[in-house]
């Protein structure tokens, strides 16, 4: 039923996506996730310069009743925060593949960016997924 | 190697069920009963009960029926609180404790008549009081579970009198608080009192379960005008917390006392026996080691049940945390060391590893104006 995921993203199956442009990869989390987790409340990100391994925890979104971790898919060096996403976690919800975008990431090689899934694939793991409920 | 399936337990469902599922409610298990955690989203559901009014459908709940000539004696012994203060009509809020003075549960006493009482306990506590209850009590009393008789909703905010005003014969929008009353809910029997687990002005309609549907239908219809909502369990959660109600599990259980829970308003030492006591007044006696207190956060981040706290006079413990939708920020509530209870006292709490600091407040956190 997740439709709309954005062509041009490549999407990891901890339902972060990441678009590249150059060597910057900018993550965020899906629809799909942020409709998971309800109205977010709460956003903790790394500060710019912080370094990550594709797999690494770098922060956290609360909602009202839950709580979850923040994975990135690829590996790089932090370049930019939104800082408008830590001070209105809101838009997350309102445009998780827009303006509630997380962190842009120098990317350390463009090819785990390849290996991610399509938006087709993505939203096949999604129904899989809640078929598995 | 296939991991084992675990068997999906069957849940129980409420007369409303499918009224939730027409509304579009996320549906979650809640202590084995599958029941609406939301509809539109918590924070709505949250806005909409302090500004205008919310239905909540909370028929999990148990209801006991105490009666006999022995049942105001042994409702004394029984429970903490003292039966003997009740008028017909009015309810107090009570528990049911260990020889301990923990809590087995908490409950509303309801009184009908001297020798006629409904007690409403806890959803997943309810066969556990029904066993605890009836294998100590006392004296000529029966006791029944009727909680499958009952369906009830729980019609919360400032415009919850006016909407029952209008679909109530006769009208409950002048009961007291803490008063309740037979009457006719578009036309279908129930017992409707002035009670609440939100902080904010609101009645609990106790109806025959094949009435409730049709019965919520008509208060969401009704109640349009007035903004109402369906509510879920997320938003029952964070407007009991910000009115720093304790809730059974999270707060209180059989490990924490009525004193250390600062329930002591419950615990009515001078009016006879009753269980618990002995437990009590000795606690009393050699000081309450620890108290349940609210807190807010200095440091960002969500402080949630089971945290670790980190007190200048020992360890504490989480108990309940939420981020607040009326005061917009984290909120929560601490079992803390006595030594660490005032009001402005600084601690620790450990966010997934992460010390944040946390700040003791007065408590509710949230009051309404024209509060009782």
């Amino acid at each position: 039923m997740t439709t709309g995921n954005p062509e041009e993203l490549r999407y990891a199956d901890s339902h972060e996506w990441v678009r590249v442009d150059g060597d910057t990869g900018t993550i965020g989390i899906t629809d799909h996730a942020q409709k998971q987790l309800g109205e977010i409340v709460y956003l903790e990100l790394p500060e710019v310069g912080h370094v990550y391994n594709a797999g690494d925890e770098f922060g956290t979104v609360e909602s009202v009743k839950a709580v979850s971790e923040l994975f990135t898919p690829v590996s790089g060096e932090v370049v930019a925060i939104n800082k408008g996403a830590v001070g209105e976690p809101g838009i997350i919800n309102d445009d998780p593949f827009g303006d509630g975008w997380l962190i842009k990431l120098k990317l350390s090689t463009d090819e785990e960016a390849a290996k991610l899934m399509s938006a087709d694939a993505y939203a096949e793991y999604v129904r899989e997924e809640e078929q598995e409920k | 190697m296939a991991a084992p399936v675990a068997a999906t337990p069957t849940l129980q469902r409420t007369p409303l069920y499918d009224v939730h599922r027409e509304l579009g409610a996320k549906l979650i298990d809640f202590g084995g009963w599958e029941m609406p955690v939301q509809y539109a989203g918590i924070l709505e559901e949250h806005r909409a009960v302090r500004e205008r009014v919310g239905l909540f459908d909370v028929s999990h709940m148990g209801e006991f029926d105490v009666t006999g000539p022995g049942a105001l004696a042994c409702l004394q012994w029984l429970t903490p609180n003292d039966v003997a203060r009740l008028e017909d009509g009015r309810i107090h809020y009570s528990a049911f404790l260990t020889e301990q003075g923990t809590f087995v549960d908490d409950l509303l006493v309801y009184r009908r008549a001297a020798d006629a009482y409904l007690l409403v306990v806890n959803a997943g506590n309810t066969p556990k009081d029904f066993a605890w209850a009836t294998s100590r009590a006392r004296g000529d009393v029966r006791i029944a579970d009727r909680s499958r008789d009952y369906a009830l909703i729980a019609v919360q905010g400032p415009k919850s009198a006016g909407l029952l005003a209008r679909v109530c014969q006769p009208d409950p929008s002048d009961l007291p608080y803490y008063g309740f009353r037979d009457t006719r809910v578009a036309g279908a029997r129930a017992l409707v009192s002035r009670t609440g687990y939100t902080g904010e002005d609101g009645f609990e309609v106790y109806c025959r379960p094949e009435d409730a549907a049709a019965l919520f239908r008509r208060l969401l219809e009704e109640g349009r005008r007035d903004g109402a909502v369906p509510c879920g369990l997320g938003a029952r959660d964070t407007l009991r917390l910000e009115a720093r109600m304790a809730l059974y599990g999270n707060d209180i259980d059989d490990t924490v006392t009525a004193l250390e829970a600062d329930l002591g308003w419950i615990v009515k030492l001078s009016k006879g026996d009753f269980l618990g006591r002995d437990a009590l007044v000795a606690q009393k006696q050699s000081g309450v080691p620890r108290r349940l207190v609210g807190f807010e956060m200095i440091d960002r981040g969500i402080a949630r049940h089971g945290f670790p706290a980190r007190t200048a006079a020992g360890p504490g413990l989480v108990t309940s945390g939420t981020h607040s939708p009326t005061l917009g920020k984290p909120i929560g509530l601490a079992l803390l060391p006595s030594g660490a209870t005032v009001a402005g006292t600084e601690f620790q709490v450990d966010i997934r590893g992460r010390a944040a600091a946390a700040r003791v407040v007065p408590t509710p956190f949230y009051k309404r104006s024209n509060a009782p």
